[in-house]
């Protein structure tokens, strides 16, 4: 499949925080195409492995989360609408006449409706809807509404995913289905590539609510590298230089403390060297992602974090480029294969 | 019990081709000063149903259905246009400046896909992520004059290849039926009144009836005034798509209609005071028939009642609507049944509206209301 279908198909996918178990299954077949087996463990982590065909090796751990941000019933009320607050990191702003997909006993059609403006008194005239003020619109009445949603029932963000110019693609979920496009895309670079180490390619769950799936996956697999794909903040007017990345200019690597800094030089090299296109993220803190999981994880497991820009991030129009998908994917799988070879070079110590 | 004959959902059964009609109608574009797509659509739909039709300098189709005798003229108007993004400059990054073309809240905006110009060339409106804004950002409301078209273009040379300023934008947004008889789509307002006037088109009537398809209302009712100026009248039905706000912790007096409660009906709105005597007749007419009706209960917005209204020799006017919640955005919904509803009760207006003509349709130019003790509430 090309990355552009797959990236689709991935994003058709609704996994919100915590409720992954519906979405494993897709997750895993996507997987199976290329690794020599599949496992999903007792939270839905999806573990791929691939064999690495050298004496003694090592094991290479490479995730990138499935979990998307979404919303959670609260309460229905008398009239059939849904109250509900968010999973994960949602701007209330942005949730305006937004379609939505309610799991409930079936998948429900829904739109998030709100007070309109006139009935806003003028003095919350320039503070924002709250959540709390929102409702959803199934279209149903009360009875009907509680027979088929229950309190806890999880809502996904429904949007199609849009080509745009560039090789850009928009849609929901960006975040991190383009990762785990890259992930697989990695996995299929590597069956072109003698490696000799094992590769496990891990899509990882409930990121987005404290980066819960990272914990056991490198516990259980106790691996020697780990590497972290994740999306960063694509580059926009208004944000800041320094922490967003312009689409279609390559993979970010990230450098700082939490990362590996041999690992992180000797993939901005190995970058440089195979013209695979980068840009290089300085992180100061933990970044946010599952690297900061890895880097103290065990006896702390040398990290790199390779990151495809997104525009508009925990927006329904999450925006990315699929060269960039596809320059971490080859930058990913070369460094597994190659990295000793960059060591010999004597670049590293630190 | 119908004089005419003429009441073909009288039965209830109801034409779902009409919904599939509507959908297709709901998937053209039609930004105001934009409505070729749409009108090019009624007119296939129309053209084989009117013994004549033609479009007028602004743009209005008029379709002509000639009447078996009574020698008056019924307008009857929906707006072809829906509110959409006017392009109005091309940035150096390659990302679109707009203006909404009617009344378009700037939240709604946010998280949306549009479609560009004649060739549709997608795009999204992002927002600048949370994790980056800041404090003040995070508790303030979405600042229009941050907000783009990304199509995707690296700079200005790219997306002036695809796009022009002066383009229209749509709402990119495909209909849903779902939950209790509901039809989620964009611009409801007003291919509702498009749908139903174009059935309404298949009757033959006493009166000369003139389906009349009108452009720009949403920025200000433009397309009626030129077409009621040509038609000149006698009286006027408005088919429309119109506000509902009936969410829960909304008090009742300020939900404009509650969906599912039956065709709403304008007494008063901010572009005119419907006819007394046509608004009653229209009433009993539904009370006759046993469909249910409502007041539209608050006096904002406004309709081409307004404009016809106050052309020529001045023109009785009522408007007839469908509830839609959340209109002038891409998820509006209706209810089926409101909308067959209105159906019946436009049928069954005209079905009884030669007999208005000659008991009550003239009354108000002798000063009697003959009506006036028909005891119909105040509403």
């Amino acid at each position: 499949m090309e990355c552009r279908d797959l990236l689709k198909k991935l994003c058709s996918i609704n996994a919100v925080i915590g409720r992954e178990d519906a979405a494993a299954q897709a997750i895993s077949g996507i997987l199976s195409d290329y690794c020599d087996e599949v496992r999903v463990d007792a939270f839905y982590n999806v573990i791929g492995l691939r064999k690495g065909q050298g004496e003694n090796p090592r094991n290479v751990l490479v995730s990138a989360h499935y979990d998307q941000i979404g919303l959670i019933v609260t309460g229905i009320d008398e009239n059939g609408f849904l109250r509900f607050t968010n999973m994960g990191g949602v701007d209330p702003k942005t949730l305006a006449a937004m379609e939505v997909t309610v799991h409930g006993r079936r998948d429900l059609h829904g739109v998030i409706g709100s007070k309109p403006p006139h009935l806003i008194p003028p003095e919350d005239s320039d503070k924002p809807v709250k959540l709390e003020d929102m409702l959803i619109d199934i279209g149903y009445g009360a009875e009907q509404a509680r027979e088929l949603v229950s309190v806890g029932d999880v809502v996904s963000f429904r949007f199609p995913v849009l080509e745009l110019k560039n090789n850009r693609m928009a849609g929901r979920s960006m975040d991190n289905r383009s990762s785990v496009a890259a992930l697989v895309e990695m996995l299929k670079e590597l069956e072109r590539i003698r490696h000799r180490d094992n590769v496990y390619a891990v899509a990882t769950v409930q990121e987005e609510s404290g980066l819960v799936g990272a914990f056991m996956t490198s516990w259980n697999l106790k691996p020697d590298l780990a590497i972290a794909i994740d999306v960063c903040h694509g580059d926009m007017p208004d944000a800041p230089s320094d922490e967003s990345f312009p689409l279609g200019k390559g993979v970010a690597i990230a450098v700082g403390p939490i990362l590996s800094r041999k690992h992180a030089r000797a993939c901005i090299k190995l970058a440089r060297q195979e013209k695979i296109p980068y840009q290089i993220d300085a992180e100061e803190k933990d970044t946010g992602t599952e690297a900061a999981v890895y880097s103290s994880a065990l006896e702390g497991i040398p990290t790199l974090l390779l990151s495809i820009p997104a525009k508009y991030m925990h927006t329904a129009v999450e925006m990315v480029s699929l060269d960039d998908i596809g320059a971490a994917a080859r930058l990913a799988a070369r460094y597994i294969a190659f990295r000793d070879e960059l060591d010999q070079e004597g670049d590293s110590n630190d | 019990m119908i004089e005419h004959g003429v009441l073909s959902t009288a039965s209830g059964e109801y034409p779902e081709s009409l919904i599939d009609t509507l959908k297709k109608l709901t998937m053209l574009d039609g930004v105001s000063g934009d409505e070729k797509p749409v009108r090019d659509f009624i007119i296939e739909l129309i053209k084989d149903r009117a013994d004549s039709w033609h479009v007028d300098n602004i743009g209005n189709l008029i379709a002509f259905r000639k009447g078996t005798g009574l020698g008056k003229k019924v307008m009857l108007a929906a707006h072809m246009d829906e509110v959409g993004l006017l392009i109005t400059g091309i940035n150096d990054n390659g990302l679109l400046k707009f203006k909404a073309v009617g009344g378009i809240e700037t939240r709604v905006l946010v998280g949306k896909r549009v479609r560009i110009g004649k060739d549709r060339v997608p795009g999204v409106i992002g927002y600048k992520p949370i994790h980056l804004q800041d404090d003040s950002e995070r508790k303030s409301t979405v600042k229009k004059s941050g907000l783009t078209i990304d199509i995707g273009a690296k700079d200005r040379e790219q997306a002036e290849a695809s796009v022009s300023v002066g383009d229209t934008a749509a709402f990119d947004y495909d209909p849903v039926e779902f939950g209790d008889q509901k039809l989620m789509a964009k611009a409801l307002d007003n291919r509702v009144g498009c749908a139903l006037l174009a059935e309404l088109l298949k009757d033959r009537y006493p009166f000369d009836v003139y389906g009349c398809f009108t452009v720009q209302e949403e920025i200000g009712l433009k397309g009626a005034k030129a077409a009621s100026y040509a038609v000149e009248p006698d009286a006027a039905i408005i088919l429309e798509g119109t506000t509902c706000y009936d969410l829960t912790g909304t008090d009742e007096h300020m939900m404009s209609t509650r969906l599912g409660d039956g065709p709403a009906l304008t007494v008063m709105d901010r572009s005119v005071i419907s006819d007394r005597g046509l608004f009653r007749f229209i009433t009993h007419t539904a009370e006759r028939l046993g469909i249910p009706w409502q007041v539209k209960r608050t006096i904002s917005g406004g309709t081409d009642a307004g404009r016809i209204q106050v052309s020529g020799r001045g023109v009785k006017v009522c408007t007839i609507s469908v509830p839609c919640r959340y209109i002038h955005t891409p998820v509006s919904i209706m209810d089926k049944r409101d909308f067959f509803n209105v159906l019946k009760l436009a049928e069954g207006t005209l079905a009884g509206l030669a007999g208005w003509f000659s008991e009550d349709g003239n009354a108000g130019a002798y000063g009697f209301d003959q009506n006036q003790s028909g005891g119909e509430s105040d509403v």
